[in-house]
């Protein structure tokens, strides 16, 4: 637990000595902001001619403003995420670090956790400033809190699984380059694998639906929360995390 | 404190250590010496839980580093080669973050870390980032990091290479200062060093054991069998008489006399002791009459006794193959 935590403040420290957090800071604020710039604007339009022709729409702030924000943010998140993870291992194999580190009394899984957590939160707090627009947003109009706090726990959750396979990316190559190529080819392609679901037949599209991201990324923005949807992440995060530690200990495995 | 049977460790088809066996007492410092690529990172390694071996078995104060890696780990520091350190971080935080990982807690973590910066002393470089350090220094902060937690075992992996002399001196006394309190394994291809620092030394060469014993087999006396040379001025024959009734002489030949000096002559001489025998032989050809100009002990280098135990330990296992 020590040994854990010692991981855990280290990483979150580097994160705050590097460059490339802040960048992906103001990076991720920026274009958030512009989404949220659109949107507001377009919603504005929107009013104006709900307003002139009552029976034109029915307009709801969730479903025509938070919701496609987030499923931007969410695409963007794909993007960071392996910039965020990729050093997290690899950097420790290449500069020879790692010897040193399993060289203390503490097991693999205390430093895949360590590390991930780090980049858990270091993810919390580049989200964390957006919820300033939707602060804005409540002044102004009516929100639905429960709603978009669904909706961030999607985001958290989605972003967790991110990170754990750019983590696992990173356990496995020396070069942090590969690291984030191969974190970020792995996310798109769970991301659209649902989208062929509708050509390979219904039984092989409904196990792809099952297996993609972004499907069952969909209903939080709508501040639906399915048991479902909450326990694939919670899996994929474990399953991912496992295969980090086992990358770490293959090295102890090859005889 | 250490014990090592049979240890193997195979790369794909090279084997880097080949049936290993030695053990380390509490409060030894073992010199692990032998040629680069001889198997002494590969045989660390293996004992600080970077891999396990392919078979046999190796133990830190009583714990197997396979069966029970996080005791066997609680019990060691260890310092590798190239010294890998997080170059980015301050010398106090590296050492404070190393104290956490290796499971301290609370005040323990900074007491310690002060601690070891003033065991090796660099208290003052405490808040300097470690990629602005001299190699000396980082050398220095690895040893700290090794002895955060005041493991019982240090584990050394050519602690010295890479540094000027004097800071070869400074770390040597620092590993001198453990011996008895601590057990140290250093490994080392610089026999001086070696021969400087330890209480015993193990020999290997392409992953097997060569020699064991203590540091005094290195030195140049045991390996030359006390070879004596003498350069005299006066009648060769009659020196080699008088030098022949010496007691404790069991030999004498005449070698050819360096060009171009006339009326010197060089014997070889073959002793069964050391300082007292070349003092009677000074005392015999100065009261014969004749001139001594030199009398000193013939000097092989600690290279060729080197190189000399492990070509007699190729051809041991050439034979050895061979029936």
């Amino acid at each position: 637990m020590k040994a854990l935590k010692a991981i855990y403040l280290r990483e979150l420290r580097a994160y705050f000595h590097s460059s490339i957090a802040y960048v992906l800071w103001v990076s991720f604020l920026v274009i958030t902001g512009y989404f949220f710039f659109t949107g507001v604007a377009s919603y504005s339009m929107a009013s104006m001619q709900a307003m002139q022709n009552p029976m034109f729409m029915r307009l709801n702030l969730q479903e025509w403003l938070v919701s496609p924000l987030m499923s931007n943010m969410s695409v963007i998140m794909m993007l960071i995420t392996p910039l965020l993870t990729m050093r997290l291992l690899s950097e420790e194999k290449r500069s020879g670090t790692l010897e040193l580190l399993l060289s203390y009394p503490l097991t693999d899984f205390s430093v895949v956790l360590g590390k991930y957590l780090a980049s858990l939160t270091m993810l919390a707090l580049i989200l964390a400033p957006t919820l300033l627009h939707l602060a804005i947003l409540a002044s102004m109009g009516s929100l639905h809190w429960p709603a978009v706090l669904v909706g961030y726990l999607g985001l958290l959750l989605e972003g967790g699984g991110f990170l754990a396979l750019g983590l696992a990316a990173s356990a496995m190559t020396e070069n942090q380059i590969v690291a984030a190529v191969a974190g970020f080819a792995g996310l798109l392609f769970l991301w659209v694998v649902g989208w062929s679901s509708t050509v390979v037949g219904p039984e092989a599209g409904a196990a792809l639906k099952g297996l993609s991201l972004g499907s069952h990324f969909e209903n939080f923005p709508k501040g639906l929360l399915d048991t479902a949807d909450l326990a694939y992440f919670l899996i994929f995060i474990g399953f991912f995390l496992f295969l980090s530690t086992r990358a770490l200990e293959a090295k102890r495995w090859k005889a | 404190m250490i014990e090592v049977r049979e240890l193997t460790k195979r790369f794909g088809a090279s084997v880097a250590v080949d049936r290993l066996n030695f053990k380390v007492n509490q409060g030894e410092v073992l010199g692990f010496l032998g040629p680069n690529g001889a198997g002494k990172t590969t045989t660390m390694r293996i004992l600080t839980g970077f891999f396990p071996p392919t078979s046999g078995s190796a133990a830190i104060a009583g714990f197997d580093v396979v069966d029970q890696p996080l005791k066997a780990r609680r019990a060691v520091g260890y310092l590798p080669e190239n010294v890998p350190l997080y170059v980015d971080m301050r010398v106090g935080e590296y050492l404070r973050f190393v104290a956490g990982a290796k499971g301290l807690g609370g005040q323990q973590v900074a007491a310690e870390a002060e601690r070891v910066m003033n065991a090796v002393g660099i208290s003052a470089r405490s808040g300097q980032l470690i990629k602005q350090l001299s190699k000396g220094y980082r050398q220095r902060v690895g040893l700290a990091q090794a002895l955060l937690g005041d493991p019982p075992v240090l584990i050394l992996d050519e602690p010295t290479i890479g540094l000027d002399p004097a800071q070869i001196v400074e770390i040597r006394t620092l590993i001198k200062s453990f011996a008895g309190q601590k057990t140290v394994v250093l490994s080392s291809h610089i026999l001086p060093e070696v021969a400087a620092t330890c209480s015993r030394v193990v020999i290997i060469n392409q992953g097997r054991l060569v020699a064991e014993g203590p540091p005094a087999m290195l030195t140049p006396e045991a390996a030359s069998g006390c070879l004596v040379r003498l350069v005299g001025m006066g009648p060769a024959q009659e020196l080699q008489a008088v030098v022949g009734r010496v007691d404790g002489v069991t030999g004498v030949r005449l070698e050819d006399p360096p060009a171009g000096q006339e009326g010197v002559c060089v014997l070889s001489l073959d002793t069964d002791g050391g300082l007292p025998v070349r003092a009677e032989v000074a005392k015999a050809v100065v009261q014969a009459g004749h001139r001594l100009v030199e009398l000193a002990p013939v000097t092989v280098s600690l290279e060729e006794v080197f190189v000399q135990l492990i070509t007699e330990d190729k051809a041991h296992s050439q034979e050895e193959e061979a029936a």
